[in-house]
Formats: structure tokens, C-alpha cells, sequence
């Protein structure tokens, strides 16, 4: 008995027997078991990819979770697209476009010839029926309705042409039009309601069409014949490579790590570092890239007593030992926190403060006239220096990674109690504000998410005073030169260090594991796939 | 035989209200709610769009007035909309529960098959080693927890040997290894009932005329101990039916099955209220039938057994 090496028979499932499967190997000829006639070198095939969970919902207007995003981002097109190196935004079903000098109109120009699978035509009117039924999705699509927020109306100026209009300046809005949450749908898709939407699917103009959605189970996308409209990022022109891509839910991980390495799937979601060296000696390559947006953090309650001392705030920020967070707990190549930003945000910049220094954390705590207690935590006017901590066991790495910083902080005297609540409770948490510190982090290809976040004239979640940071995150969302816009953003995550209004720790990285059969299997500027390029064989 | 039979389905019905009205006081205690988890995770939302979605769902209503609703559509069938996916209730049940039933059941059967064989055969025997050995094998499966069991399972024969697909409800192979897996606890806890009963029944005075009839070991091991030492083996076949229901929540998530299992426990994950309700009630639906068919099999089985119920029920 040994492991296989990854086969080619890519629907164990369905395929004869897996003994057959070591055979079937040594045919190198052999293609997938579908049937359809290769179309050139490398064309054809089925990929097979185990993601750990299934949201219930293949819309992508209104999924947020990685597992599905991978698979619905292939059934819709967006206006733009954005390279993932530099962040800049480039055309896709939109040909070129306009922005007001006050980032408040923003003109797009469509693409001719697009269709969607039912045969309809992309036209200004569709991409005015996707954008005015958004804000109709209600709490479902949260992600799109944040991008449209603030939105005055969307019109048709003529067929191919369509301008957005917002009440303020919108400058996130162009990125906001690359990513799968403002995908368009076909106008008969966008009537449906929401729930509809989630369970059926949507009709799309993308490299791939959904064939079949069985809740819990799999997402089964069909190649769209004929399509000819892709982002000119991608390497191949027309219709994409592979004819068929199952996305299987395997929720347990030893499962998912196993059946990749004895070759029952082609692909994995969500590896974790205690996976990697099995995979790697089972010669699957692993793939890594930070998700872009707002790091791990500790989000600071800054209307605690206790948290709005500045020197408390600071004192937590450099008693953290980031490296040795990295270094214990997370997947291979991830990057401990230089900013508020991970540095695949387009306009990060590392900000200063963030090194650890455990004499400077004690100092800064005896200055703030918190002394040593009998018991080393630290006491002021019969107060205990002690922090609650709430968290949610949405990541595995969550709970080890505060455990270590429950004793980095103890080090200096600081007392943290950790909360884990369920994450049904976490908006009634943050709304509510009886939390000291909330761990979390956001994902988003753009630094607009600080305003959302930080600025006090929004929802303030963290109850940051009114200061100097409002009007720098306004003036980045009306800058309409970019060069200003990344000035005005590295000001921002500045003085968001500076303050130590929340405490950033480690970014979060996505990794995936990739069979040697596999090829171009490729992180996107939100780091999640786009699998147009994709080859099996 | 009647009036037992009305009593035992009074008995059923009484029992299926109790777990529906228990599964909603628990949703109804926890804290958060469908629509908290729902938007968790979601730091734009402001409470008139929660307050909202409250509403569209009916979370805003008085709870008595939930309880009363919810009950009434239930009775003519109606669980409601899923509300974490919009689906009804029955169509989610109504995809899962075959799955389950086809899983658990096989996995019934093999227990069954399994500990069965292995009790007869420990009693039968005449070698003390072997009955040693064998009497010893149950205690060491149902102390293995299911989950590791699966596991295993997966990590030898699909992984290694590769003989079956270590996920999904296609064809019968992909059956092979959680029925296995949820066979292995049940027929463990079956040959530890058994084999006991096996034992008590050997030393009975009818096993002692049989012999001195002339009857062959064999025929009495079959014919009479077996057929008079299975009513507990029964009675536990009918309590199992409900840890087999359990062990497929773990068995359906390790090997990423589609059935009851997967659906309880991601609605539980999500304060799905509407389908863990359904959840509950069809559980205890399947749970209930399965007892009652047991106890209308015991009188098949033992004569007497007719004759003592019908007259306590006729005294009652």
C-alpha cells in the first residue's frame, strides 16, 4: 500500500474504481473522463477543489466567504479587473472610463458583443438593473451594498454607456467594480429576489457557467462556449482552458490534505501549517499570497477607561511579539502586521511603532500610573489592569494565536481574559461595544475599508475620539489623483499606528494546495482565483 | 393488541410535541439569532436593516405568538423557509433524509450482521481462547470514539490503499466506509447485549430438556436460546436508532456527506431555527417509529409479551 500519485481521473466519485485509478496514471495520454475534444494543447479536463464549507448561497452579490467566492467569481465578469502586483485597475467588460475630478460621477463605457449565458446582451441598462437592485438585497449583500453606499442614482446615457452618481466623494468605488460582489448578472437574474438568487444561481457573462449547485456538497461550473470578453490580465484569449471545475465541500481538513495527496482532488482551500509538510512531500505545490484589506488585529475599545490612555494603547502595541506569533502559528510565508493595511493593499505603507519592545510597554505603563501588583498584573487606584478579549472561532489560528498573546501581554503585567462568543453574537458584540478588544480582520483590495472602519462618521465601531484621522480618510475617498490618494492613505495608517487606536498583529495569508497536475492556478488582487488560465494534465 | 397500539401512537405523538416544544425553548435561550448570524461579520450594517430582517422573518413577534405560529404551519406540515438559505425546511429535509436513512441503515445492518456473528459465535464456541478474544472485542470498539474510527478508515483504505473515495454520496462505494464506520460502535454495543443474554439463556432449565431430548448443540443455539436471548439485543437495536442519528452528524461531516448530520449541524451553527425545528422533529419522528415498530415486533418474537400488555392495558 502506498499514497497514489495525483491522477488524472479527476471525479473519484463517478470514475470506475479507484484501483483502476494507478492504472489509468500510467496512460499519460489519457485525458480527464469527460468527453468532450480537447481544443489545443492543455485544453480540457476537470478540476476538482475541496473547499472546507458551503454558505448556502451561489449569488455572488451577496456571498462573502472565501470557499464560495471561489467558485461564483468565475461565473460573473466585472467592469474592471485589478492587477494584483500593482493594484492598478484595468478594463474587463468595460472598455474604458470616466471619473468627476471629485470622485463623485463615474462614467463607464462598455464592451460590445458581451453576452450573458441566456443569450442576452450586456447593455448599460443591465449593469443599471445589477447596481439599482443592490441596495434591494437588504442585509444579505452586505459587500456590494457598502461599495454603492451613498449611491444617487445610476443612468444610461446611451446603450454602452452608464454613469454612477454618488452623494459624496467615492473613490473606492472603481476597485469596487473589479470584484466579484459587483459582478453583473443578466437582467432576468437580477428580478429574482435574493433568496432566489442564493439557491438558483445567477445567469452570468463568465468564463464559466453554474451547471449545478447541490447544497453542502458541490458547485459544478460548465466552460462558457464561445466566450471572448476576458480581462486582458489573462494569458489566454477566448474561452478558458478547462471544460469543467468541481468545487466539492470537505469539511474536515485531514480529509481535504489527504485526498489531495493521494490524488482524489486537484486542489485544496484553507491549509493549514500543520498540513504543510505532508503536502509538500507529497510533491503538491503549496500557494500563498496576503489577503489584502485590514489586518489581525486587537480592536481596541477606545471609549474604555482604561483603553483611552494613549500610553495603555501604545504600551499593548509594542508588547506584542509579532515575530514569534508568525513564527508559531501561522502558514509559511505569512507576514506579521507593518501597518493597520496588509502589504498587498494597493497604498500600504509600513508604519513605524509596531516593534516589539517589552521595556518600552513596561515604561510606558509606569508612566500611565499603572504599578506591578503582588500577582505582576498591574494595578491603578485598586483597579487591576485586566482586558476582555472577545473572539470567534472562525479561523483555527485564532484561539492559539491569542493564547500567545494572552501570556506576551501578561509579561508586562497586563491581565487577558479571553471571550470566545459565537459568531451569530459578533455584530450584537461590536454594536453593543462591551468589549475591551475584538480580534478580527477584513479583507478588501483597497484602503478605503480604513474609512469604513476608523472614521467616526461612520458606525465607529471602536468609539476612536474625533481627531485628525476623519478628515485625512474623507479626503482619501475624494482624491481623484492617485498620487494624493496614496499620500492622504499612508497619513492615514500613520496615524492610526500612531494613536494605537487598535493593535495590528499578523496578516492574514491564504493558502492553497495545488496538484502537480495542475498549472496556472492563480491568486487574483483580493487573493482569491480566477481560474480562466487554469490547465489540468 | 388495539387499545396497546392507540396507547403506544398517543404515546409517539406526546413524545414528538415535548421535542418540538424543548427544541424551541433552547433556540429561543441562546443568545443571538438567526439574523445575528446572519449578518455576523458585518461592521456596515445598521440596526433598522437588522431590525428589518428581523421582521421580515417574524423574530420581532411576541414569543408565544412565534411558538403558537410556528406550531400551527408545523402540524399541516410547514416548517417554514431555512434562514440561512431561503429553502424550505421540507424540500432541505426532504433531500437529506434518504441520504441518512440509506446510511444509517446499512450502517444498522452491518452492526447488526457484525455483532450478531460475533456474540454466537463467542457463545457457541468451545475453545476458551477464542471466546476470550472475541468477548473482549466489544468493550475496545464502542470505547473508540466514532471520529477517530472515520478517520481512520479514510486515512487506510481511501488514502492508502485507495479502494474507496474518502468523500461525497456518490454509488455505493462511497457508502462503504462510514457505514463501516457507524456499524462498528452499533454492532459492538449489539454483541455485548447479546452475548450477556446468550449466556442467561444457556443456563435456562429448557436448554437442559432440550438436550435431554436428543436436540443438537446446534439447533438449540439457534432454534431456542437465540429466539429467547434477542429481546434485549431488540429493545438496544431501538435505543441505537437514535446514537446511530447522532454518530451521522460526525460520520456525514467526516466523510462530507449530504444527509440529516451535515444539515442539524450547520443549522445549529447558523440559530437556523426553522430547520433545526425540522431537524428535531424528524429526528424524533424516526427515533419514535423506529421504537414503536420494535415493540410491535417483541409479541412476534415472545407470545407472552401480547398477553401481559393487552391486559395492562386493559386494567389501565
Amino acid at each position: 500500500m502506498r499514497p497514489h500519485a495525483p491522477s488524472r481521473i479527476t471525479r473519484p466519485a463517478t470514475a470506475l474504481t479507484a484501483l483502476l485509478t494507478a492504472g489509468v496514471v500510467l496512460f499519460s495520454g489519457c485525458s480527464s473522463s469527460d468527453s468532450s475534444g480537447s481544443s489545443g494543447a492543455g485544453s480540457g479536463g476537470t478540476l476538482t477543489f475541496a473547499v472546507g464549507s458551503d454558505m448556502g448561497c451561489v449569488d455572488p452579490q451577496q456571498v462573502g466567504s472565501n470557499d464560495t467566492i471561489y467558485s461564483v467569481r468565475q461565473i460573473v465578469d466585472s467592469l474592471t479587473d485589478q492587477d494584483p502586483d500593482t493594484g492598478e485597475i484595468v478594463p474587463w467588460l468595460a472598455e474604458k472610463w470616466e471619473i468627476s475630478p471629485d470622485s463623485t460621477t463615474f462614467t463607464f463605457h462598455l464592451r460590445k458583443g458581451v453576452t450573458f449565458s441566456d443569450g442576452s446582451a450586456l447593455t448599460a441598462q443591465v449593469v443599471k438593473d445589477n447596481f439599482d437592485a443592490v441596495p434591494r438585497l437588504g442585509a444579505l449583500g452586505v459587500l456590494a451594498k457598502g461599495y454603492l453606499n451613498g449611491v444617487k442614482a445610476t443612468t444610461v446615457v446611451d446603450p454602452l454607456t452608464v454613469r454612477v452618481t454618488f452623494e459624496q466623494p467615492n473613490a473606492q468605488f472603481l476597485q469596487a467594480t473589479s470584484t466579484h460582489s459587483l459582478g453583473i448578472a443578466s437582467s432576468a437574474s437580477v428580478k429574482k429576489t435574493p433568496e432566489r438568487k442564493c439557491a438558483e444561481g445567477i445567469v452570468g457573462s463568465g468564463p464559466f457557467v453554474l451547471s449545478k449547485y447541490v447544497p453542502s456538497q458541490s458547485i459544478t461550473l460548465a466552460k462558457r462556449t464561445g466566450y471572448a470578453w476576458g480581462s486582458p490580465r489573462w494569458s489566454k484569449d477566448g474561452e478558458a482552458y478547462l471544460d469543467k471545475i468541481v468545487f466539492k465541500v470537505v469539511p474536515e481538513s485531514g480529509v481535504r490534505t489527504g485526498s489531495l495527496q493521494s490524488g482524489q482532488v486537484d486542489a485544496i482551500g484553507s491549509v493549514g501549517k500543520a498540513d504543510e509538510a505532508a503536502l509538500e512531500a507529497a510533491g503538491v505545490n503549496l500557494i500563498h499570497r496576503a489577503n489584502p484589506g485590514v489586518v489581525f488585529n486587537l480592536g481596541l475599545n477606545n471609549a474604555n477607561p482604561i483603553l483611552r490612555d494613549l500610553k495603555v494603547r501604545q504600551a499593548i502595541q509594542v508588547a506584542v511579539d509579532r515575530q514569534q506569533i508568525v513564527d508559531t502559528i501561522f502558514p509559511t510565508g505569512t507576514k506579521a502586521a507593518t501597518s493597520i493595511l496588509s502589504h498587498t493593499t494597493p497604498h500600504y505603507t509600513a508604519a513605524p511603532g509596531l516593534d516589539y519592545d517589552q521595556a518600552k510597554a513596561k515604561s510606558l505603563l509606569d508612566a500611565a500610573g499603572w504599578r506591578p501588583g503582588g500577582d505582576g498584573i498591574r494595578v491603578k487606584g485598586g483597579t487591576k489592569l485586566r482586558l476582555n478579549v472577545f473572539w470567534f472561532a472562525n479561523a483555527a489560528t485564532n484561539q492559539p494565536t491569542l493564547e500567545l498573546i494572552q501570556q506576551q501581554l501578561k509579561a508586562v503585567g497586563i491581565d487577558v481574559v479571553l471571550q470566545q462568543r459565537q459568531i451569530a453574537q459578533f455584530a450584537e458584540i461590536l454594536q453593543g461595544g462591551k468589549f475591551d478588544a475584538l480580534w478580527g480582520n477584513l479583507t478588501r483590495a483597497d484602503p478605503d475599508i480604513l474609512r469604513t472602519q476608523y472614521s467616526t462618521k461612520g458606525l465607529n465601531s471602536y468609539r476612536l475620539p474625533v481627531g485628525p484621522l476623519d478628515d485625512v480618510l474623507s479626503r482619501q475617498a475624494a482624491a481623484a489623483d492617485d498620487a494624493q490618494r496614496k499620500q492622504l492613505v499612508a497619513q492615514a495608517q500613520q496615524l492610526i499606528t500612531e494613536n494605537a487606536y487598535v493593535v495590528p498583529v499578523v496578516e492574514l495569508e491564504t493558502e492553497l494546495g495545488v496538484g502537480k497536475n495542475v498549472k496556472d492556478l492563480d491568486f487574483d488582487a483580493s487573493s482569491r482565483i480566477q481560474l480562466h488560465d487554469t490547465r489540468i494534465g | 393488541m388495539r387499545r396497546y397500539v392507540i396507547r403506544r401512537l398517543a404515546q409517539a405523538i406526546g413524545v414528538l410535541w415535548a421535542a418540538y416544544t424543548l427544541s424551541f425553548l433552547i433556540l429561543v435561550l441562546l443568545p443571538g439569532d438567526a439574523v445575528s448570524a446572519m449578518t455576523a461579520g458585518d461592521t456596515e450594517l445598521d440596526q433598522a436593516q437588522i431590525d428589518e430582517l428581523r421582521h421580515r422573518y417574524g423574530y420581532d413577534d411576541p414569543l408565544p405568538v412565534q411558538y403558537l405560529d410556528h406550531l400551527g404551519r408545523a402540524l399541516q406540515g410547514d416548517f417554514g423557509d431555512s434562514a440561512s438559505t431561503g429553502r424550505t425546511v421540507t424540500a432541505t429535509l426532504g433531500d437529506a433524509l434518504p441520504q441518512t436513512l440509506l446510511l444509517t441503515g446499512t450502517g444498522l445492518a452491518l452492526g447488526v450482521l457484525a455483532g450478531g456473528s460475533l456474540a454466537l459465535l463467542a457463545t457457541y464456541t468451545g475453545l476458551r481462547w477464542l471466546r476470550q478474544l472475541l468477548l473482549s472485542l466489544p468493550p475496545l470498539a464502542v470505547s473508540m470514539p466514532v471520529f477517530w474510527v472515520a478517520l481512520m478508515l479514510v486515512e487506510i483504505f481511501s488514502f492508502r490503499a485507495g479502494w474507496f473515495p474518502a468523500f461525497g454520496n456518490d454509488g455505493l462505494r462511497g457508502l462503504v466506509l462510514p457505514a463501516v464506520a457507524l456499524a462498528i460502535p452499533t454492532g459492538a454495543m449489539i454483541a455485548q447485549v447479546l452475548s450477556k443474554s446468550l449466556f442467561i439463556a444457556l443456563d435456562q432449565a429448557y436448554v437442559e430438556t432440550a438436550r435431554a431430548k436428543g436436540a443438537g448443540r446446534r439447533h438449540i443455539h439457534l432454534r431456542h436460546v437465540l429466539r429467547n436471548a434477542s429481546l434485549p439485543a431488540l429493545t438496544v437495536v431501538g435505543l441505537l436508532a437514535g446514537q446511530l442519528m447522532a454518530n451521522s452528524v460526525v460520520i456525514e461531516t467526516v466523510f462530507s456527506r449530504n444527509g440529516l448530520g451535515r444539515v442539524t449541524a450547520s443549522a445549529v451553527t447558523a440559530q437556523d431555527l426553522p430547520l433545526v425545528q425540522g431537524v428535531v422533529v424528524f429526528g424524533a419522528a424516526i427515533f419514535v417509529l423506529v421504537n414503536l415498530v420494535v415493540d410491535l415486533i417483541y409479541p412476534l418474537l415472545d407470545p407472552r409479551i401480547v398477553v401481559a400488555s393487552s391486559k395492562g392495558a386493559a386494567a389501565a
